[in-house]
Formats: structure tokens, C-alpha cells, sequence
């Protein structure tokens, strides 16, 4: 019964940061930024979800396979997104900047001649 | 001969826990797999410290848990200004310097910061990150360079050295 209440608030935690993250893909600008939302449902979002999965499972293989699960979205997630920005930024996909932090010489060497 | 003996235990542990059958035959089947590929890896040269780095092992499990408490932190940090109506982001390129030795390292480091909301590796050049951040404040923060030092802590070479 405490266990079936600690899953459901895992899983509905989870539910809320998907949707926020949707959400936040849709206000969100521009390329980049989308991504930054988006990593909400990568991260948290589904971790909280499969944090519920597995005390719903309790001491099973199914929890087992639950946590490889997590542990290969934590491994592949952030290499996906750091290919998808590095493709985006070298073909000369413009972030929207309020702030550019980087010397000069690199800031000229991305206007898009790409790969 | 230690990494060889290392990836053996821990493909088997992985065949025993996704099949789970425990029958003779099946665990026979298992032992000339992993076998197999333990000899295979072995003739390609795979199996190295960066390939399979059993040496970072109790340093990961102190690193783990402050990561993931920072991932979740950042996480609250973005939602709450998905939220907020006026939406009060401030996108910024930065580099930030990587104090890691060996490329494993950066990867972890790199990894990590991606891996965090609100900030991503776009590059690394010659041990400098070139990192596309949310807000002006999640630059700032990584700037501090408290998650650099905590992955070269783990990284473990400058405790060898000295």
C-alpha cells in the first residue's frame, strides 16, 4: 500500500515533467533552446517514470531490466543531443544569443560553410 | 587479464538477469557466449581502460549520486522557467575549461553537462568546451567549475601523481 503510493507519485512526478517539457518545446524559440526542454523529458521526466515502474515491480528481473533501461537512456540521451547541436551549429544553424562568451575568432568560424 | 575477467563477470551477470532461466543448458549457452565474445574483444584490442573502465570504480559511486542530484536541481530550474509566463531565458555560448587528462574523462565531463538541463556540449576543442547554455546563470554556475573539479576528482590521475 506505501509502496503503491511512493509508485504513483513517482509516475505522475514523471507525467508532470513530460508535459512541461512538451510544453516547453513548444513556447521555447529556437533550435537549441528546444533542446534544453527537451532534455527535461530525457532526464527527469522519464527517470521519475521508471523509479515508479520499478517499486511497482519490487525485487524482480523486471526491475532489473527497468534499471538497464535508465542506464542506457542516461548513456545515449546526452550523445544524441550533443550530435544533433554539434551537426546544427557546424551547417550553420544560428543560436538565438543574448549573450556570445566566445572569442572572436570562433564566433566568425561558424557563418555556415559547414562540413 | 583483469579487464578480460572483469567483462566476462559482467556479461554473464547480464545474460543471467535478462533471460532469467537458471536451467543448465541455458546457462552452458550463456558461458560460451560470453566466453566468445570475450575472446573476440580480446583479438580486436577493445578491451582497455577506456573501453571498459573497471579503475574508476568507487569514484563513480561518489560522483553519481551529486550528479544526479544536480540534474534533478537543474531540472526544477528549467521547468520552472518553461512556466513562467514571461519566460526569462537568456542563451548563451560559452567555453569553459576542462581540467581532465584523458579523453575518457572529457567524455564523462562532457556527458554531464549535456546530460544536466539547461546546458549542452556542443565541442570540445583541445580541452575546451564549447557549451550552449539556457540562461546566463547556468553559464555562470558551470563557469564556477565545481562539476570540473568533482570528474577530474574521479578521473583519479592527479592522486597517482602527487
Amino acid at each position: 500500500m506505501i509502496a503503491d503510493i511512493f509508485s504513483w507519485i513517482f509516475i505522475l512526478g514523471g507525467c508532470v515533467f513530460l508535459v512541461i517539457g512538451g510544453v516547453g518545446v513548444l513556447r521555447m524559440p529556437d533550435l537549441f533552446t528546444r533542446m534544453h526542454a527537451a532534455s527535461i523529458t530525457d532526464t527527469l521526466g522519464a527517470g521519475l517514470l521508471i523509479l515508479g515502474m520499478m517499486i511497482q515491480g519490487g525485487f524482480t528481473l523486471v526491475t532489473v531490466k527497468l534499471f538497464l533501461i535508465m542506464l542506457f537512456a542516461f548513456f545515449a540521451g546526452p550523445t544524441a543531443t550533443h550530435a544533433l547541436a554539434q551537426a546544427a551549429l557546424s551547417m550553420g544553424i544560428k543560436p538565438l544569443l543574448s549573450q556570445d562568451r566566445r572569442p572572436d575568432a570562433v564566433q566568425s568560424d561558424d557563418k555556415g560553410d559547414g562540413l | 587479464m583483469l579487464h578480460n575477467f572483469s567483462l566476462g563477470i559482467v556479461l554473464f551477470a547480464t545474460w543471467l538477469l535478462l533471460s532469467g532461466h537458471f536451467e543448465p543448458l541455458l546457462i552452458g549457452l550463456g558461458i560460451v557466449s560470453v566466453a566468445l565474445v570475450v575472446y573476440i574483444s580480446h583479438r580486436m584490442d577493445v578491451i582497455d581502460r577506456e573501453g571498459h573502465p573497471i579503475h574508476l570504480g568507487p569514484r563513480a559511486f561518489t560522483y553519481f549520486p551529486w550528479l544526479i542530484w544536480e540534474i534533478i536541481k537543474a531540472n526544477i530550474d528549467v521547468a520552472r522557467i518553461i512556466l513562467k509566463r514571461d519566460m526569462p531565458i537568456s542563451p548563451t555560448l560559452f567555453f569553459v575549461k576542462g581540467g581532465q587528462e584523458t579523453e575518457l574523462g572529457q567524455v564523462v565531463y562532457g556527458n554531464s553537462i549535456t546530460l544536466t538541463p539547461g546546458t549542452i556540449t556542443v565541442d570540445i576543442i583541445d580541452g575546451q568546451f564549447e557549451i550552449h547554455a539556457l540562461t546566463s546563470e547556468a553559464a555562470d554556475e558551470l563557469e564556477r567549475g565545481e562539476m570540473d573539479m568533482r570528474v577530474t576528482r574521479m578521473e583519479g590521475l592527479k592522486e597517482q601523481s602527487e
